[in-house]
C-alpha cells in the first residue's frame, strides 16, 4: 500500500499518529487447529480522524479493534498508542490505558442487566477523570426519558444507544465501536452515528467504527477494508458526508 | 452510591433465597463454634479459679486410722506442700418429708475454721461454730434438692446412733464440683449429700480422737505426683492405706475433665462440618453467579476497572452473606450459650458459671466463617478476574455434549426426550454434578448421624437397664458380711429374689498403664447383674481369672489370655497376677469381674459379701424400706429405677438435646444444599426450558425435566450419604467413648430411613419452589436476553 494515499484528506485531521500497528498477527489455537485471525496488519490511525472498518464476517475486524483497545494481546508484531508500546504492556498497564484513554461500544451491547440505563453509564463515569454526567451522555443519544429503565425494558436499539452513551460519557481520546448500528433501523442508526460524529468533531476524539454497512463508509475520513486477516484496501474520502445525508 | 455498589445490592436481592439458606448454614457453624468454645473456656477458667482460690488438693488418700503425729512425717515427704488430715464417714440420714433412704459423706473440717486444702465456699449461713458438736455445713446441691436452709434440722445415723444435726450453712467445695456418690454414674442430689462437721465432734463420735482416716495434700510447684503417691502409699500402708491417687482419679475432677474433653471434640468437629458445607455452597453459588456474569466482568474490565475492584465486588457479595450469617450465629450462640451455662451449673456446682462472649471467641468465629467463605469463593473470584476481557465478551461457545454412559447402556427406545436431556445435562458437567451429589450426600450423612444419636442413647440405656442391671434395689453393707445374710434378706417383705456380691477396690496395672476400679465378685451365673458377651447374651463366670469391661481391657491394652497385675487397695493389700479370661460388653461404667469364691480366696477371707441385689415386689416397697433402714449393717440402699430416671434425664438434657438441635441444623443444611442446586439448575436451564415450551412442550413435561434433574441428583446422593453417615456415626462413637458411658454403634434402618425421608422431603419442597418459579418466568424475556 502506498503510504501517501492513505492519509486523510481534510486538513482538520492532524498528522499525529495515535495508533500504529506493524505486522500485527493474532492466532487462536483451538486444540489441534490454528485460526489465523490477523495475518500481519500494518495501519496507522491519526488523532481526530473517523475511520470506518469494513470486511466480511470473520475477517478479523473485532480482533484488531480489541487489540488496539488493550482488551486482547497480539501473537506477533507491534502495536503502539502514542508513545506507549501496548505489545509489551502488563495487564495493569493495559487496564490503566483503557481507563484513561479508551471508550468501547460492543457488538453485543453488553449492558449490566441489574443496572438502569443511568447506572450503566455511571459505572464508567464513576471511575473517569473528567466525565460528562450520565444524564448529558444519555441526552446525546436521545434517551433522556429512558434513564431509569433497566436493559430488559429497552428495545435493542435503545440498549445500543445506552452502550454508546456509556462509551462517550468519559470523553475518551479514542472511541472504538464494534457494529454500533448492527441491530438498528436506519433512522435510529443515523441518530447513533450523529452522536459519534458529534463526539469526533467537538472533542477531537479519534473514532473507529466497525460495520458491514458500506454506506456508513461515506461519513468517514478513511475507509479500511480487511480481508482474511489483512488490510486489503484503504480509501480516503475527499469529503465526509454528514450522517443525515446517508440512506440505507 | 456508586453504580457498582448498586449492582451488588441488586444481585444480592435477586439471590435472597439462596443467600438466606447459606447464611443460615454459616450461622449454624458460628453458633456451634461460639457455644462450644465459650462453654469450654468458661468451664476451664472457672474450674481453675475455683481450684486456686479454694486450694484444691493434688493428692488424696483414704486409710483405716493413723495417729495425728503422723501428719508431721507426711509433711516431710519431698514435693509435698501442705497436708490436711481429716476424719470421714459414710452415713445414712433422714430428711423430714422425704421417704427414700439418703446417703451422705460426713467430712471433718478444723473446729470452726476453713481447712488448709479444699476450702469451702459459703453460699449461705456460716461454718459450724467451733464450740458446737451438732452443727453441719451442707453441700448446696443437696440443700437445693431438699429446700434446706441454715437453721434446718437433719436426722443422721452416726455410728449407729440417730442424732439430730442443725444446718449452719450451705457451701460449695472444689472437691465436689461434680457431686456424685462413690459407685454412682450420675449425681443424685436428693439421695446423696456431703456434710461438713467439726473435727473434734466427728472424731469423737467414731472413736477417732487424735487420729485421722483421710488425708489430702498439695504439691510444691514441679513436684512429681507419682513420686508423692508412692511415698504416701509407703507411709500409710501400715495404717490401712488403700492407695493414694491424684486428681485424675478424683471423681469430681475426672468428670469435669471428661466433659471438657468432649467439648473440645465438639468445638473442633461440628463447626468444621457446618463451615465446610457453607464453603461448598458458596463455591457452587458464587461459581454460578460469576460464570453467568462473565460478560459483565469483561465490560467492567474493558472500561478500566482493575482486577482488585472486581475481586472486591464479588468478595463483598460473599462478605455480606457471611456477615448476615455471623450476626445471626452470634445472636443464636449467645442465646443458646446462656441456656447451656445454666444447664451446666445444674451438673457442675461452681460459685458462678456465666456465659460470656469473649472478644477472642468472636474474632475466632468470624475468622473461621470468613476463612470458609474464602475457601469457597476464592477460585471463582480468581477465575473472574483472570478472564481476558476480549475472550469473555464473545458469547460462550455452545457446550459440547456427548451421549451419556447410561444412554449407551440403556436401549434407546426406553428413554424419552426429557430423560435424555436430563442425562446429558448431568453428563456435561460431571464434576459439578459430582459436587452437588456430594453436598446432598453430606446432609444425608449429617441426618443419619443425628438420627443415630437419638436412637443409640435409648438403645444404650435399654441395654443397661433391661439386660445388665436387672435388680430393683442395690444394698451396700458397711463392712464385709457373712454370705449367709442371703437367707435373712430373702425373708424381708416383698423380696422376690436375692443375689449377693463382694466388691473390692483395686488398682489394675498392665504395662505402664493403670486404672483404679473395683472387682465385683459374683455368682457363677449372675441373674440380677448380667455379664453380656458381644452378642448381648449373658455369659458364665469361669472358676478363676478376671473379666474386664471391654472398653477397659482395650484401654489397658489387654487381650484375653494376657495377665493383669492386681493391687488390692484394702485388707492385706495383696498384689497378685490374674489372667484375663474374658471381656464384658456393657455401655455404662467400667469394672472388673470374677467369681465371688475366687475373690474371697484372693482376699484371704471366708465367704463374705459387700452387698446384695434384690428383686422386689413394688407394692411392698415402703414396708421393705422401713425394715432395711433398721438393719444395722446397711450402709446404702440404692434404687435402680431412680438411677435410671436420673440418667435418662441427664441424657435428655445433654446429648439428646444436642442431637435434636443437630438434626434440625442438618435438616436446614439439607434444604439449603438441595434448594441451591435446584435454583442453579433452573438458572442454567431457563433458556432451554423456555425454548421447549415455545416449541409446544407442556408445562408438566418441562417441569418434569427440571424436577427429574433435581431428583436424579438426590437419588444418586442417597447411598453415598448413607455411607458418609455411617462414617460420621463411627467418628462420633469414638469421640463419645469414655468411662462413664459408651454410645454403641447401632445403626438401624430407621436412621437411614429418617435421613432419606428428610432429604427427599427437602428435595420435593425445593422442586415445588423452583417449578413455581419456572412458571412465573417470562419466556419471551428469557429467550430475548443475550446470555
Ligand atoms: N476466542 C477465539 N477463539 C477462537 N477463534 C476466534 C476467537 N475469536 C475470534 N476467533 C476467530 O478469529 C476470526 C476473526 O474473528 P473476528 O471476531 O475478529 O471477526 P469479525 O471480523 O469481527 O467478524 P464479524 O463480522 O462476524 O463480527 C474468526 O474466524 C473467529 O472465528
Ligand atoms: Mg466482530
Amino acid at each position: 500500500m502506498a503510504a501517501r494515499t492513505d492519509r486523510p484528506a481534510e486538513s482538520r485531521v492532524s498528522k499525529t499518529v495515535v495508533f500504529e500497528t506493524r505486522n500485527l498477527t493474532k492466532t487462536y489455537r483451538m486444540g489441534e487447529v490454528e485460526i489465523h485471525a490477523l495475518r500481519g496488519v500494518d495501519i496507522d490511525l491519526y488523532a481526530g480522524e473517523l475511520v470506518v472498518m469494513l470486511g466480511a464476517s470473520g475477517s478479523g475486524k473485532s480482533t484488531l479493534l480489541n487489540i488496539m483497545g488493550g482488551l486482547d494481546t497480539a501473537t506477533g508484531g507491534r502495536v503502539r498508542y502514542r508513545d506507549q508500546d501496548l505489545t509489551r504492556a502488563s495487564d495493569t498497564a493495559l487496564t490503566e490505558f483503557r481507563r484513561d484513554h479508551v471508550g468501547f461500544v460492543f457488538q453485543f451491547y453488553n449492558l449490566i442487566a441489574s443496572l438502569t440505563a443511568r447506572e450503566n453509564v455511571a459505572i464508567v463515569t464513576d471511575i473517569s477523570r473528567d466525565p460528562m454526567t450520565p444524564e448529558e451522555a444519555l441526552g446525546l443519544v436521545g434517551l433522556e426519558d429512558r434513564m431509569d429503565h433497566f436493559p430488559s425494558q429497552l428495545s435493542g436499539g435503545e440498549q445500543q444507544r445506552v452502550a454508546i452513551a456509556r462509551a462517550i460519557a468519559k470523553q475518551p481520546a479514542v472511541l472504538l465501536c464494534d457494529e454500533p448500528t448492527g441491530a438498528l433501523d436506519s433512522k435510529t442508526g443515523i441518530r447513533v452515528l450523529e452522536a459519534l460524529e458529534h463526539i469526533n468533531r467537538e472533542l477531537q476524539t479519534t473514532v473507529a467504527i466497525i460495520t458491514h454497512n458500506e454506506v456508513i463508509g461515506e461519513m468517514a475520513d478513511r475507509v479500511v477494508r480487511l480481508h482474511d486477516g489483512r488490510v486489503a484496501d484503504i480509501h480516503v474520502n475527499a469529503r465526509r458526508c454528514a450522517p443525515a445525508e446517508l440512506h440505507w | 452510591m456508586r453504580a457498582l455498589d448498586r449492582k451488588l445490592f441488586r444481585d444480592l436481592s435477586a439471590l435472597k433465597g439462596q443467600a438466606a439458606a447459606i447464611a443460615a448454614v454459616i450461622a449454624s457453624g458460628v453458633m456451634t463454634l461460639i457455644i462450644a468454645v465459650s462453654t469450654m473456656d468458661a468451664l476451664s477458667l472457672t474450674q481453675q479459679r475455683f481450684y486456686q482460690e479454694h486450694h484444691f488438693a493434688d493428692v488424696f488418700a483414704d486409710l483405716k486410722r493413723a495417729p495425728d503425729s503422723l501428719t508431721e512425717r507426711l509433711r516431710e515427704i519431698p514435693g509435698v506442700n501442705q497436708v490436711e488430715t481429716r476424719v470421714q464417714a459414710a452415713v445414712r440420714l433422714e430428711v423430714p418429708g422425704f421417704a427414700d433412704p439418703v446417703r451422705a459423706l460426713l467430712l471433718s473440717i478444723p473446729d470452726g475454721r476453713q481447712p488448709l486444702l479444699n476450702q469451702l465456699h459459703l453460699r449461705e449461713g456460716r461454718l459450724p461454730d467451733s464450740s458446737r458438736s451438732d452443727e453441719v455445713a451442707i453441700s448446696d446441691a443437696f440443700a437445693e434438692a431438699h429446700g434446706l436452709r441454715a437453721g434446718d434440722a437433719l436426722r443422721v445415723i452416726i455410728n449407729g446412733r440417730m442424732t439430730t444435726l442443725r444446718v449452719s450453712g450451705v457451701v460449695l467445695s472444689p472437691e465436689f464440683i461434680y457431686q456424685i456418690a462413690p459407685t454412682d454414674l450420675l449425681p443424685d442430689y436428693e439421695r446423696y449429700g456431703i456434710l461438713w462437721m467439726n473435727r473434734r465432734a466427728l472424731a469423737h463420735a467414731y472413736g477417732m480422737d487424735g487420729a485421722f482416716n483421710n488425708v489430702v495434700v498439695s504439691l510444691q510447684a514441679g513436684a512429681s505426683v507419682a513420686a508423692v503417691i508412692d511415698h504416701l502409699d509407703r507411709r500409710l500402708a501400715r495404717y490401712g492405706g488403700v492407695g493414694a491417687y491424684g486428681r485424675e482419679d478424683q471423681s469430681s475432677h475426672r468428670f469435669l475433665h471428661e466433659e471438657l474433653r468432649q467439648l473440645r471434640a465438639q468445638a473442633a468437629i461440628l463447626p468444621t462440618i457446618f463451615l465446610l458445607v457453607s464453603a461448598f455452597l458458596l463455591n457452587v453459588v458464587m461459581g454460578r453467579i460469576i460464570r453467568s456474569q462473565r460478560e459483565q466482568v469483561a465490560v467492567l474490565k474493558a472500561f478500566g476497572y482493575r482486577n482488585r475492584d472486581i475481586a472486591a465486588h464479588y468478595g463483598m457479595l460473599t462478605g455480606l452473606i457471611v456477615l448476615a450469617g455471623c450476626v445471626l450465629g452470634v445472636a443464636l450462640g449467645v442465646w443458646a450459650g446462656t441456656h447451656l451455662a445454666a444447664m451446666y451449673t445444674e451438673y457442675f456446682r461452681f460459685p458462678e458459671l456465666r456465659f460470656r462472649l469473649q472478644a477472642w471467641v468472636l474474632v475466632l468465629a468470624v475468622a473461621v466463617a470468613a476463612g470458609a467463605a474464602m475457601l469457597g469463593t476464592l477460585r471463582s473470584v480468581w477465575r473472574s478476574v483472570s478472564l481476558p476481557p476480549a475472550e469473555a465478551m464473545r458469547p460462550e461457545p455452545p457446550a459440547r455434549f456427548r451421549r451419556s454412559a447410561l444412554e449407551r447402556i440403556v436401549p434407546n427406545r426406553w428413554l424419552d426426550q426429557g430423560t435424555r436431556i436430563i442425562l446429558r445435562n448431568l453428563g456435561r458437567h460431571p464434576v459439578k454434578a459430582g459436587l452437588s451429589v456430594l453436598g446432598i450426600a453430606m446432609s444425608v450423612g449429617l441426618l443419619v448421624m443425628g438420627a443415630y444419636q437419638l436412637h443409640a442413647v435409648d438403645y444404650m440405656l435399654d441395654t443397661q437397664y433391661r439386660l445388665v442391671l436387672r435388680m430393683d434395689v442395690d444394698l451396700t453393707f458397711t463392712d464385709p458380711t457373712p454370705a449367709r445374710v442371703v437367707s435373712e434378706l430373702r425373708h424381708q417383705p416383698g423380696v422376690l429374689g436375692v443375689e449377693t456380691y463382694r466388691s473390692a477396690p483395686v488398682r489394675l496395672l498392665a504395662g505402664h498403664r493403670e486404672y483404679r476400679t473395683a472387682i465385683l465378685g459374683l455368682e457363677e451365673r449372675p441373674r440380677l447383674r448380667q455379664l453380656l458377651d458381644v452378642r448381648n447374651q449373658p455369659q458364665r463366670l469361669p472358676p478363676d481369672g478376671l473379666l474386664l469391661t471391654e472398653y477397659l481391657a482395650r484401654d489397658l491394652g489387654l487381650e484375653v489370655g494376657d495377665s493383669v497385675q492386681v493391687e488390692v487397695l484394702e485388707g492385706h493389700r495383696r498384689v497378685v497376677r490374674l489372667p484375663l479370661v474374658g471381656v464384658v460388653e456393657e455401655p455404662l461404667g467400667v469394672s472388673a469381674y470374677m467369681r465371688r469364691d475366687a475373690l474371697n480366696r484372693m482376699l484371704r477371707e471366708g465367704p463374705v459379701v459387700s452387698g446384695a441385689w434384690l428383686l422386689v415386689d413394688r407394692s411392698l416397697e415402703p414396708a421393705l424400706f422401713d425394715r432395711l433402714r433398721d438393719l444395722p449393717g446397711v450402709a446404702g440402699i440404692g434404687m435402680i429405677a431412680d438411677a435410671e430416671r436420673n440418667i435418662r434425664e441427664y441424657m435428655g438434657d445433654t446429648i439428646l438435646m444436642f442431637a435434636l438441635v443437630f438434626v434440625l441444623l442438618a435438616g436446614s443444611i439439607a434444604f439449603a444444599v438441595v434448594y441451591n442446586n435446584a435454583r442453579i439448575a433452573l438458572a442454567e436451564r431457563a433458556r432451554e426450558l423456555a425454548t421447549l415450551q415455545v416449541l409446544g412442550y407442556s408445562r408438566a413435561e418441562v417441569s418434569a425435566i427440571l424436577v427429574g434433574e433435581i431428583m436424579a441428583l438426590t437419588v444418586v446422593a442417597l447411598p453415598v450419604g448413607w455411607a458418609i453417615g455411617t462414617g460420621f456415626a463411627w467418628a462420633l462413637n469414638q469421640a463419645f467413648s469414655m468411662d462413664m458411658f459408651r454410645i454403641p454403634l447401632v445403626l438401624t434402618p430407621g436412621a437411614y430411613g429418617f435421613a432419606t425421608a428428610a432429604v427427599l422431603g427437602a428435595s420435593a419442597v425445593a422442586a415445588v419452589l423452583v417449578v413455581r418459579r419456572l412458571h412465573r418466568l417470562d419466556k419471551i424475556s428469557v429467550l430475548k436476553a443475550v446470555e
